[in-house]
């Protein structure tokens, strides 16, 4: 298929528009010296260079995305650096690592199976893909310690994996890592009925449970669009964020202990049940959002909250952004206790979601610039609905709502978060689509969108909503085919002006390989060089998810 | 003339709520479970109030619910949804279509609707009956399971096409009628937040099933409610010879 865009010659280009303001850390270093490892691994193998979100995977994969029936036109895009060097320190396997690997696991857990390797290479996007010869499905913490064990004494590289629907290729090989699968290890260890304290193994499916403690009468403190594939394991090592934050906080407050496997195969048993526990420094900390750099995380202790009978969602329309704002202050305050999710959507996203979402049906019956949808979870459900009804009657009153609905049924309530949840699955469907994650301080969350928008005229569709009561926009640019002038528009103008608002670059995406280069737009080189400094230490060898999290010139 | 429509709702528990069966086997569980309307229910008023709406202009759509207190929660959600005012028959006691089409029968007499619209059940009972036994007894034409209602205001007829077996089958009918509605009727509107104000002061009159003279009582007797059998895991055969082997022999199917 000849390729319209002429992607692939596009890589040197790209990466040269991307590269931060900051000065280099390592002002010496070299194109040379940048991929040698200080290990014992250190042996300079040829070079390989390896494109990684080529226009032309999404385009082989569209006819394999066909046959799945999904049907979407998928033509994607992300931004990353267009060129990655596979670290020459990493050994290649061979077959007596494959048999190593058999004799720990078992022939059945050691695959090698190419169509079988075919999903655990890619990401659902079809943003990275790569060419990983070996996926390995311990069952036990102990198989992974001696997996790591013998990828550390022979240098070769792991990437773990869950459920691997992530969005910044962090959970995919880049070029031929090892697989580390944790999806066999998919037991609830124990509950706890009077604390609500879950443990689990990392392999657990998110949705499963919810269903288990949905039967025990609680909730996962998370939750996110995602939930019927990804694992409990990878939520914790991207300190996922989703939908019920604004309520129950992140997951460095829910987890309450992990148990994490180090690159030489130490197991870590930190698997406290304990909600209090002041002694020494608190490192499983060092495994959550770390995105799988320092450790694998094999089992996690989760404090859960106890499950609310009454829901109630609204869906309402705001002139402004501005009434946007104001309506979260006063929510805070009149609903506080029972408030458990504050979520924006933009007229654009709206429009969108309306055209291109199966089942979408405007719930106002006129469309509006900008659009809320408030969630109250609580325990009484005529005093919860009275507060809630008396809250948005008086925000009409005083004008911060323009009109709304109040959902009278489950069914209208799902019906409400499909619109605001769909926007992703809605964007697929239009086109190519450029995503960022941004913290950026509420009051001026909007801006960036606004800015873009003027920046991009009539190119492309700016669209802007998030997690407004976390002050976490999603900021998305669909147009019908991928631009390489409109991403040179876009970056690295959008991060430039997160790092001048002092936001973040990823507030809940993390960095993976999209964004690895990118930190220092958030994190001041002092924080890096000490992030640089934990991986060599818990990570000499930089075997465990390399070209992620941290920028190549300082770990590879 | 002026042409009133009243149109019967019923608090249920919600649809999309997994239902448990309570540990003594004798009902459902109903403590801290959401309750909302009826999804038929919710079509069935939708279509009163676009009659209203249309050119055919109904000139007052009154909503009617019979169960405890707390259905007037479900009533006031009707009025949100834009009917002008409610009835509400105050019963505590356990309700079976008969005494429900007996009480409607009581409502019809006071209030004198020239079209009655019910949904064609209710999804905790799946009875699908009280529709058929109010018009019989008012001696009033049935146009069950509709899928469309066309009202002729002058001739006093609606022509209601039914989903049957074979297809769809058009009937006429004299008003007065009742009707019951099917799920592709129409997709019923959201209450908005004005017209959730507005409905706080609409009017519910109230009565008890003594006050309309009708006798609760059942001809029915609940001997046990046990929820369905749990469907087994499944297995994966190994070859094409198992699985025949396992059809003919354990599945008996062929």
């Amino acid at each position: 298929m000849p390729n319209p865009n002429g992607r692939a010659t596009l890589g040197f280009r790209l990466r040269s528009l991307r590269r931060p303001t900051y000065p280099p850390l390592f002002p010496s270093a070299t194109p040379s010296s940048r991929f040698t490892l200080h290990g014992k691994c250190n042996d300079v193998v040829r070079r390989e260079y390896h494109q990684v979100p080529s226009f032309f995977n999404s385009l082989t994969n569209f006819s394999q995305t066909r046959i799945w029936g999904v049907g979407i036109q998928r033509k994607c895009y992300g931004s990353i650096a267009g060129l990655v060097q596979r670290n020459p320190g990493f050994s290649k396997l061979n077959d007596d690592d494959v048999r190593c690997f058999e004799a720990i696991l078992g022939a059945k857990n050691v695959v090698q199976d190419e169509d079988k390797l075919v999903a655990s290479n890619a990401d659902w996007m079809h943003k990275y893909k790569g060419s990983s010869k070996l996926l390995l499905q311990p069952r036990t913490t102990d198989q992974v310690s001696q997996i790591l064990k013998y990828c550390n004494s022979r240098c070769l590289a792991v990437v773990p994996q869950g459920g691997n629907t992530g969005l910044v290729g962090g959970s995919v090989p880049v070029f031929d890592e090892v697989i580390v699968s944790l999806s066999s290890m998919n037991k609830i260890i124990s509950f706890d009925k009077v604390s609500g304290i879950l443990v689990c193994e990392a392999g657990c499916i998110l949705e499963n449970i919810m269903s288990f403690l949905d039967n025990e009468g609680f909730i996962m403190p998370l939750d996110l669009g995602a939930k019927g594939s990804c694992q409990i394991g990878g939520n914790v090592s991207t300190n996922a964020g989703g939908l019920r934050l604004v309520r129950y906080g992140s997951l460095h407050g829910n987890v309450l202990g992990v148990e994490a496997v180090l690159a030489n195969g130490t197991v870590l048993d930190m698997l406290k049940t304990l909600r209090k526990d002041n002694t020494g420094y608190d490192l499983k900390h060092l495994f959550i959002g770390s995105e799988g750099s320092l450790g694998i995380v094999t089992k996690v202790s989760i404090l859960t909250p106890p499950k609310l009978s009454s829901v109630n969602v609204a869906f309402l329309a705001c002139k402004d952004y501005s009434s946007c704002q104001k309506l979260l202050q006063e929510a805070k305050r009149k609903l506080g206790e029972i408030l458990s999710a504050f979520e924006f959507l933009d007229g654009q996203s709206m429009n969108l979601v309306l055209n291109h979402l199966d089942g979408a049906r405007n719930p106002l019956p006129t469309l509006h610039d900008y659009y809320v949808l408030i969630e109250t979870t609580g325990s009484d459900e005529s005093s919860d609905k009275q507060k809630l009804e008396a809250f948005l009657l008086g925000s009409m009153e005083n004008e911060l709502i323009s009109d709304g609905v109040l959902a009278q049924d489950i069914n209208q309530a799902s019906s409400f978060w499909h619109l605001r949840e769909g926007i992703s699955e809605a964007l697929m469907r239009a086109g190519a689509v450029y995503k960022y994650d941004l913290s950026i301080p509420v009051e001026h969350l909007y801006n960036i969108v606004e800015e873009m928008r003027s920046r991009l005229g009539n190119t492309a569709n700016v669209i802007g909503y998030g997690h407004l009561g976390d002050g976490n926009l999603h900021l998305n640019i669909s147009t019908p085919h991928y631009d390489d002038k409109i991403l040179s528009q876009i970056e690295p103008f959008v991060y430039e002006w997160t790092s001048k608002h002092r936001g973040s670059i990823s507030a809940e995406h993390g960095l993976g390989l999209m964004k690895a280069n990118e930190i220092f737009y958030s994190k001041s080189r002092e924080t890096v060089q000490l992030m640089a400094s934990i991986k060599n230490l818990l990570d000499p060898n930089h075997i465990l998810n390399p070209y992620k999290v941290l920028p190549h010139s300082l770990i590879s | 003339m002026t042409m009133k429509i009243m149109v019967a709702i019923k608090r249920v528990v919600d649809y999309a709520v997994k239902i448990r069966v309570k540990p003594d086997k004798t009902g459902v569980v109903t403590q801290n479970v959401k309750m909302s309307m009826n999804p038929f229910c919710e079509i069935a008023l939708e279509e009163a109030l676009r009659i209203r709406e249309s050119a055919a202009a109904a000139s007052e759509v009154v909503a009617v619910t019979i169960g405890p207190s707390h259905s007037v929660d479900t009533l006031r959600t009707g009025l949100a949804m834009g009917a002008d005012r409610g009835i509400h028959v105050d019963s505590a006691a356990s309700l079976y279509p008969l005494s429900v089409a007996k009480i409607l029968r009581k409502l019809v007499q006071i209030e004198n609707p020239s079209l009655l619209i019910l949904g064609k059940q209710a999804i905790d009972d799946d009875c699908n009956q009280t529709g058929q036994m109010l018009a019989g007894l008012l001696n009033w034409p049935q146009g069950t399971f509709a899928s469309k209602v066309v009202l002729d205001k002058e001739k006093q007829v609606a022509t209601v096409d039914r989903e049957v077996d074979d297809g769809i089958e058009t009937v006429c009918l004299n008003l007065p009628a009742v009707i019951t509605t099917d799920l592709r009727l129409n997709q019923p509107r959201y209450a908005t937040l004005p017209n959730i104000m507005k409905a706080k002061s609409k009017p519910i009159k109230k009565f008890t099933p003594e006050e309309l003279n009708v006798e609760i009582k059942s001809d029915l007797e609940i001997v046990q409610v046990t929820e369905p059998p749990k469907r087994k895991a499944g297995i994966i055969v190994s070859s094409v010879d198992e699985l025949i082997d396992k059809l003919k022999h354990e599945a008996n199917v062929i």
